[in-house]
């Protein structure tokens, strides 16, 4: 349902666009020489006098056989394009992540059992300028950083330049993607430390955690006994619900990078005009955040026990 | 001096010396766009120095004058984006509690443009009503009232049920009436910081997608065209061409969340005094 209204909503304003599919895919130049019945032809096959409606159920359906359409840019099929992708950018997310999950859980952990220290101080702090500085600038200091003066890793690019794509290996892909990952990781730490932090804070002031230490519980103890379930669960929520944040990181990272990835060609398509392809990503980057948060609420009932037993009044108390 | 100070007037001070500095910004920086746009090629690639301080480029532009214009620039789209997405989420969110059908629509809503990433958005956006400044606020307008909609959401639903609400509407005031003299007072310290903190996040995303080429034209010295056209300098070691406009950026963006959790905490008496 929501799939479908996305697709509908931007179907439509791409339709609102001034973008002609015509000149767009003849070129303004050629158009104009051309005869009125090769125009007339031209726009039957491209079905640009059709009502919006019936256009939006034709392209529905094939886009759900697995037609997405041609790209205007590089000429192939979408879903092609699409597929090789998807599963370069896939590993960057993936990584990016995971990475940022568990850091930025630990991260809130330590934080919000030190209160008030000066590690807190320190974390707060690194969370708050992280949050405030753009990704793609904080990819070119990075860049600048281990590229430029320390020369340790590559500028950019899936490869080596000047290797033959048979002839990369592995670990040359691996090189390659250790700074985008790093650059998208460091960006998604900030706000699930943060409100790790905040809800550990919470705890620690409560009164069962209260009483532990009363018990004489050390303070690994109670952080292994007490808080790390209850911290879990709010953490993985947020994690999943940050799959969006980190696709659209992921296009700005990959674009300073020129990391052969989804977000760069959706880049490029909107650069170039390219609808059926933006149309695509859109889709699929929507079906992925929607996935995101079908597991987010299907891990929510594996972590947290008063949801599988159907005590769903407690989902207030953990917001 | 300070010392006699309660908490509360500290923090309103902080807001005060905060804001003065985010509008010197940004109307320093529109007295100083001509020197902005001015070329001298007996100066161009020099790194900073006191009569230069972030630098030159390569057309020998100060960079400073660039910077201050380029977050000046920033700041009115992203003070323009905010308020239009403010006044959206206000007028979704009140709504949304008041009847069940507009609920059902309104969060619809708000699913349908959370599950799209704001880039991707932002760019379909653009696509449509054009480059430039116009593309920008519209797109920004459209994307970040979300959040803030469903905090008042939740909050008017909540002030539904006090007593008081239903005693004026027992006494026969119409919704419209309860709405504006009832729940905006209540609404409005939530507003308020609501609207600041969207700031940095639409002055980000401007930044963003001006950085892709989505937003303000070239020639504009905007903080994303600055950014997007010194990533062709970083290799040759040209590092202040990217450095020191991002620090400010950074900088800015600071201040306006300081300046949205302050006004945040001063608006809201309980936590004041903390």
């Amino acid at each position: 349902m929501l799939l479908i209204s996305v697709s509908l909503c931007s179907f439509l304003l791409m339709n609102a666009s001034p973008i002609d599919p015509l000149s767009a895919n003849v070129g303004q130049a050629a158009l104009g020489q051309m005869s009125r019945e090769h125009i007339e032809k031209l726009e039957s096959y491209w079905g640009s006098k059709e009502p919006p409606v019936k256009r939006f159920i034709t392209w529905g359906k094939d886009f759900i056989s697995g037609d997405m359409g041609i790209s205007l840019i590089y000429k192939r099929p979408v879903s092609k394009i699409i597929a090789e992708r998807l599963k370069n950018s896939f590993i960057l997310m993936l990584t990016a992540w995971i990475i940022s999950g568990v850091i930025g859980f630990i991260l809130g952990c330590i934080s919000g059992m030190n209160e008030g220290k000066l590690i807190d101080k320190i974390i707060k702090c690194y969370c708050l300028i992280v949050s405030s500085a753009p990704v793609f600038y904080l990819a070119m200091i990075l860049l600048l950083v281990f590229s430029v003066w320390l020369k340790v890793l590559p500028i950019g690019f899936f490869a080596p330049i000047g290797v033959k794509s048979e002839d990369v290996t592995l670990m040359d892909m691996l090189h390659h993607a250790v700074l985008p990952a790093v650059t998208l990781s460091i960006t998604g730490v900030s706000s699930v430390a943060i409100h790790t932090r905040e809800k550990m804070i919470d705890i620690m002031e409560s009164d069962f955690v209260l009483f532990a230490a009363a018990r004489g519980e050390s303070r690994w103890q109670i952080f292994k006994n007490h808080c790390f379930r209850n911290v879990l669960a709010p953490a993985i929520m947020l994690q999943f619900a940050q799959i969006s944040e980190i696709f659209g990181g992921s296009v700005i990272v990959e674009q300073v990078f020129s990391y052969p990835g989804l977000g760069n060609i959706a880049v490029n398509a909107g650069l170039g005009s390219d609808l059926p392809l933006l149309l695509a990503i859109t889709v699929i980057s929507a079906a992925i955040v929607f996935f995101g948060n079908l597991a987010a609420d299907t891990v929510q009932h594996i972590v947290d026990p008063t949801i599988r037993r159907g005590g769903l009044n407690n989902v207030s108390i953990l917001e | 001096m300070l010392a006699s100070w309660n908490n509360r007037k500290a923090l309103l001070a902080k807001t005060i010396i905060l804001t003065v500095f985010l509008i010197i910004i940004s109307i320093g920086g529109i007295f100083m766009e001509e020197a902005a746009l001015e070329t001298d090629f007996s100066r161009k690639n020099l790194s900073p120095c006191f009569k230069y301080l972030f630098g030159t480029d390569n057309l020998g532009r100060d960079m400073f004058a660039r910077t201050m214009c380029g977050l000046s620039a920033s700041i009115r789209i992203g003070i323009l984006a905010s308020a239009f997405s403010s006044v959206i989420a206000l007028v979704f969110g009140i709504a949304a509690a008041l009847g069940k059908r507009i609920d059902f629509i309104v969060n619809f809503l708000i699913d349908l443009i959370m599950s799209v990433p704001h880039i991707l958005f932002l760019i379909i956006i653009s696509l449509c009503f054009g480059k430039g400044v116009r593309g920008v606020v519209i797109g920004l307008s459209l994307t970040h009232w979300t959040s803030l909609a469903r905090v008042i959401r939740a909050e008017v639903v909540q002030l539904k049920q006090q007593p008081y609400i239903k005693i004026s509407g027992k006494l026969g005031k119409g919704k419209l009436y309860i709405a504006f003299q009832h729940m905006l007072p209540h609404v409005f310290p939530q507003f308020a910081a609501g609207l600041v903190l969207m700031f940095p996040h639409a002055v980000l995303h401007e930044a963003s997608i001006t950085f892709l080429g989505f937003g303000l034209s070239n020639e504009q010295p905007a903080i994303g065209v600055i950014l997007s056209e010194s990533t062709k300098y970083l290799v040759s070691g040209m590092w202040w061409l990217a450095f020191f406009p991002g620090v400010m950026l950074v900088i800015v963006v600071i201040c306006f969340y300081a300046a949205g959790n302050n006004l945040r905490k001063v608006l809201n008496s309980a936590s004041a005094h903390n």
